[in-house]
C-alpha cells in the first residue's frame, strides 16, 4: 500500500498557506498558544456562509481548496479526515449556552456545527461530493487513521484520488482546561523557537488544518510517495518501538541505514522527549534530524504538519534551517521517516520516499 | 487475506436490556424501552420520552466488574459492558492469540461528564476526583479505556460521523481484516444520554413529545436513546473452528451532500450507500429478506430513506421495520445495535415489529411490519444508518453457509 502525494494545502501558525515559501520567513508567536495565520476566505466561501462558520471549518475549506488546486483535481473519490476534538469552538458555545440559559432559548447552529464530522461534511457539501466520507476522532491516532484509510481506499482500486486531512483548533478555554492536567508549560514566558532546549514538563499548544491529495497516479508535480504508516499504542519499551519501525521499513526492503532524514515530534516536554532522543542517538544516529512543534505547537493531529514538511523536504531537496537539529548529514534526501507521539500514549511512524 | 468477514461475538446494552438475551426478549414481546428520563437532570425531563438505561454510573461500574475508583464516563462504561459480552460470546480468552484491534465510535464521547463539570474545570481554585475526566472528554479516550481493560494493543481507532458512526466502525474493521492488517477486530459504538444532545435535538425541533412513530404519516420526530453495541468480527484464519453467528457480506458509505443536518428528499446518499453495499456483497435487492431501517421517526429521514428504498427495490420492498421505537435513537451506537438485531433476525428467523405505526405514508409503496413475524427463513438483512453531515451507510448481514 502506497500513495503519491499529489497536492497539499495547509493553514498553520506559520506562513504555509498557498505560498512558494518553505519556512524561510518564520512567525514567532509570543505566546504559549500558537494560533493559525488565517487566510482571506473571500476566494473560498461566500461571505454570508463564512460569517456563520467556525474558524476550523473555514480554515479546512480553504486548505482543502488549495490542495485540490495543487493536485489539479476538481473532485476527490473519497474524503477522510482526522480530528481529536472536532469543532471545539462550536461545542463550547453550545455547552455554555445550555448552562447559562438553563436549557432554554437555544438555537441549533452551534449544535449542528459541533458534530465531529462537520469539516469533512462541509467539504463534501461545498463540492457536492457524494463519495465515501469518514471522520476519525482518536486522539493522537486521528490523522493516522485517516491516512491508513486513504492508503487502503486507493489499494482497493475504486478510487484514484482521495482527500486526507488533519484538523484541530485550540480555544482559550480548552487551553486552560488542559493546563490543569499538565499539558502545557508552566513558565510565564516561553521562547517557542527555543522549545527543543527546554527542560521543564509540558509543551506549547498549537492547531492546524492540513489537507493532502493521495493518488495512485504519479504526476510530474508529485511531492513524495507515502510508503506506509504504523501506529503504536502505549509502547512498553524502546525495543518495541524499534521493532515496529523495522517492520515498516522491511515492507519496502529498507533498513534504518536507508533513512536519510527523520522528522521528530519533539515538543520540549521533558517527560516525553526521551522517546525521540533514544531514536535520534540510537538507530537513526546517522540520519539528519529535524523537528517541527516549535513552529505549529502540540496538538493531536500535528503529524499532518510533519507530513507537509517531510513531503516538501523530499520534493525540494532542502532542509530549512529552522527545523534542523544539528547538521544536515544528507546530500540527497531519498527516504524520510516521521516519528510522532501525543502524550507518549499514541505513537505513529510514517515512511516517505522520493517519487 | 480473508475475503469473508465472520461475526463470532456480539454484545449490547440499551434501554431494552443489559445484554443480547434480554434485548431479544424485549423485541419478541414488544417491550419498548422508551420512558421518562431519570439518570440526568434536565428541565425537559417531563416533556420528552427517552430510551434510557436504568442504571447509574456507579451501577454500570459494578456491572463492568470494576472497582468504584475505576469508574469512567458513562459512554466508556456502556462500551466496556457491551465489549465484554461480545468477547465472551466469541469465546476469546487470550486477546493476544491473534492480531486484534478495536474500532469504536461515539458522537458524545465524555460530554456527559464535561457538561457537569465545565465551570469547575475552568476554575483553578477547585479540585476534585472529576479532574480525571478532562482527558475523558475526547472521543478516543473511551476507546482507550475499553482497550486497556481488555488488553487490546495492536490497533485502535475511533470514528465519529454522527448517527452512522458504528456502521462506519464496522466497515473500517472489516476492511482492516480484508487488507490483512488485523485478524480480528472488536467493532461498534457507544453513546450515553447527555443534556448536550437532548438540547441540541430540542433546538432542531426533531424530538417527538410522545413515543416515536417511524414511517407513520403522523410521525413527529425521534426519541433519544443511549447504549452500546459491539461485534467481534474475524478472518477465516482466526474464526476457524468457531461458531459463526453470521457474515458481514456488504457495506457501503456515501454522502448525501445536500444539507448539514437534513437528508435530501429523494434520498440520493442513502441510495448510493445501499447500492455500494450490494456491490460489495454481490447480492441483489431480491435476495434481501428483511430491512432494518434507520427509521428515526423524523419527517425528513423516513421520507428520504423510504424513497431511496422504494427506488432501489423497484417498489418490491421486503419486510421492513425500524426498531428505534424500542431503543430510542442511540446515535453513534445505533448501527451496531441494529446490526445485532439483524443477526438475531437471521439466527432466529424473526422480523421485529415497527412499533407505534398506524397511518401509512402516501409517498411510499410499503408498510412496515408491525407485529413479530416468525418462521420465514431470513438469509440476508440490510441495515441502514444515516447521520448529520449527509453521512449515509448501509450494511448487509448474511447467514453463514
Amino acid at each position: 500500500m502506497e500513495a503519491y502525494i499529489k497536492g497539499i494545502g495547509i493553514v498553520s501558525p506559520q506562513n504555509t498557506f498557498d505560498t512558494p515559501d518553505f519556512l524561510t520567513e518564520l512567525v514567532e508567536h509570543n505566546s504559549k498558544t500558537l494560533r493559525c495565520i488565517e487566510p482571506s476566505y473571500k476566494e473560498f466561501l461566500n461571505p454570508i456562509l463564512s460569517r456563520r462558520m467556525a474558524r476550523i471549518i473555514k480554515m479546512s475549506i480553504a486548505a482543502s481548496s488549495v490542495c485540490f488546486k495543487d493536485a489539479k483535481i476538481d473532485m476527490p473519490d473519497a474524503i477522510m479526515t482526522g480530528t481529536a476534538l472536532g469543532c471545539l469552538e462550536d461545542t463550547e458555545k453550545f455547552l455554555v449556552a445550555i448552562i447559562e440559559n438553563d436549557e432554554q432559548f437555544l438555537t441549533p447552529t452551534s449544535f449542528i456545527q459541533s458534530t465531529h464530522n462537520t469539516v469533512s461534511a462541509q467539504i463534501a457539501l461545498q463540492l457536492k461530493c457524494m463519495n465515501y466520507n469518514f471522520t476519525y476522532v482518536h486522539k493522537g491516532f486521528s490523522f493516522e487513521s485517516a491516512v491508513l484509510d486513504g492508503l487502503m481506499t486507493l489499494a482497493e482500486g475504486d478510487a484514484k484520488n482521495v482527500l486526507v486531512g488533519g484538523h484541530d483548533e485550540i480555544s482559550e478555554k480548552y487551553y486552560r482546561v488542559c493546563d490543569r492536567i499538565g499539558y502545557w508549560k508552566k513558565e510565564e514566558q516561553v521562547l517557542t523557537m527555543d522549545l527543543i532546549n527546554m527542560e521543564s514538563d509540558g509543551s506549547i499548544a498549537g492547531e492546524g488544518a492540513s489537507f493532502f491529495v493521495f493518488s495512485n497516479e504519479k504526476t510530474e508535480n508529485c511531492y513524495a510517495v507515502l510508503c506506509g504508516i504504523k501506529t503504536i499504542y502505549k509502547p512498553e519499551s524502546n525495543a518495541e518501538i524499534e521493532t515496529k519501525i523495522n517492520e515498516l521499513l522491511h515492507t519496502k526492503g529498507l533498513t534504518t541505514n536507508d533513512i536519510d532524514l527523520v522528522v521528530y515530534g519533539i515538543n520540549g516536554d521533558a517527560r516525553f522527549d526521551k522517546t525521540y532522543n533514544n531514536l535520534k542517538e540510537g538507530i537513526f544516529k546517522n540520519s539528519t534530524a529535524t523537528y517541527f512543534k516549535h513552529l505549529c505547537g502540540e496538538y493531536q493531529t500535528s503529524a499532518s504538519f510533519a507530513l507537509w514538511m517531510a513531503a516538501n523536504i523530499i520534493k525540494r531537496q532542502t532542509v530549512p534551517n529552522a527545523v534542523l537539529i544539528g547538521e544536515n548529514k544528507s546530500k540527497v534526501i531519498k527516504n524520510v521517516l516521521i516519528y510522532n507521539t501525543f502524550l507518549n500514549t499514541d505513537h505513529s511512524v510514517f515512511l516517505l520516499s522520493q517519487c | 487475506m480473508s475475503s469473508k468477514i465472520y461475526i463470532t461475538g456480539m454484545g449490547m446494552i440499551s434501554a431494552i436490556g443489559n445484554n443480547v438475551a434480554e434485548s431479544l426478549a424485549s423485541l419478541e414481546n414488544s417491550n419498548s424501552g422508551i420512558g421518562t428520563l431519570e439518570n440526568i437532570r434536565s428541565r425537559h425531563k417531563a416533556i420528552i420520552p427517552v430510551g434510557e438505561i436504568k442504571a447509574s454510573n456507579e451501577e454500570l461500574t459494578a456491572m463492568a466488574g470494576l472497582l468504584p475508583e475505576q469508574q469512567s464516563t458513562r459512554t466508556a462504561l456502556l462500551g466496556l459492558i457491551a465489549v465484554q459480552e461480545a468477547l465472551k460470546t466469541a469465546g476469546i480468552t487470550d486477546i493476544k492469540e491473534f492480531r486484534t484491534g478495536i474500532i469504536s465510535s461515539t458522537s458524545v464521547g465524555g460530554m456527559g461528564t464535561t457538561e457537569n463539570h465545565w465551570y469547575e474545570y475552568l476554575d483553578k481554585e477547585k479540585t476534585g476526583p472529576w479532574l480525571k475526566y478532562i482527558e475523558a472528554h475526547e472521543c478516543g479516550d473511551s476507546t482507550e479505556f475499553i482497550a486497556d481493560k481488555i488488553g487490546i494493543k495492536d490497533y485502535l481507532s475511533t470514528i465519529s460521523t454522527a448517527c452512522s458512526s458504528s456502521a462506519n466502525a464496522i466497515m473500517f474493521g472489516a476492511r482492516l481484516i480484508k487488507h490483512g492488517i488485523l485478524d480480528r477486530v472488536v467493532v461498534g459504538g457507544t453513546d450515553s444520554m447527555t443534556r448536550f444532545t437532548i438540547n441540541g435535538f430540542m433546538a432542531l425541533m426533531i424530538l417527538d413529545k410522545e413515543k416515536c412513530k417511524p414511517f407513520d404519516s403522523d410521525r413527529q420526530g425521534l426519541n433519544l436513546g443511549e447504549g452500546a453495541g459491539f461485534f467481534v468480527i474475524e478472518s477465516e484464519k482466526s474464526a476457524k473452528g468457531k461458531e459463526i453467528l453470521a457474515e458481514l457480506s456488504g457495506y457501503g458509505n456515501s454522502n448525501d451532500a445536500f444539507h448539514q443536518t437534513a437528508s435530501s428528499p429523494d434520498g440520493a446518499g442513502a441510495y448510493l450507500a445501499m447500492e455500494k453495499a450490494f456491490k460489495v456483497s454481490g447480492l441483489k435487492p431480491t435476495d434481501i429478506d428483511y430491512i432494518n431501517a434507520h427509521g428515526t421517526g423524523t419527517s425528513i429521514n423516513d421520507l428520504s430513506e423510504g424513497t431511496a428504498i422504494d427506488k432501489l427495490f423497484s417498489k418490491n420492498v421486503p419486510n421492513i421495520s425500524s426498531t428505534k421505537a424500542f431503543t430510542g435513537h442511540t446515535l453513534a451506537a445505533c448501527a451496531a445495535i441494529e446490526g445485532i438485531f439483524s443477526v438475531l433476525a437471521i439466527k432466529h428467523n424473526m422480523i421485529f415489529p415497527n412499533l407505534n405505526y398506524v397511518n401509512p405514508m402516501t409517498e411510499l409503496s410499503f408498510k412496515p411490519t408491525t407485529t413479530l413475524e416468525k418462521g420465514k427463513k431470513i438469509n440476508h438483512v440490510l441495515s441502514n444508518s444515516f447521520g448529520f453531515g449527509g453521512n449515509t451507510s448501509a450494511l448487509i448481514f448474511s447467514r453463514h453457509q
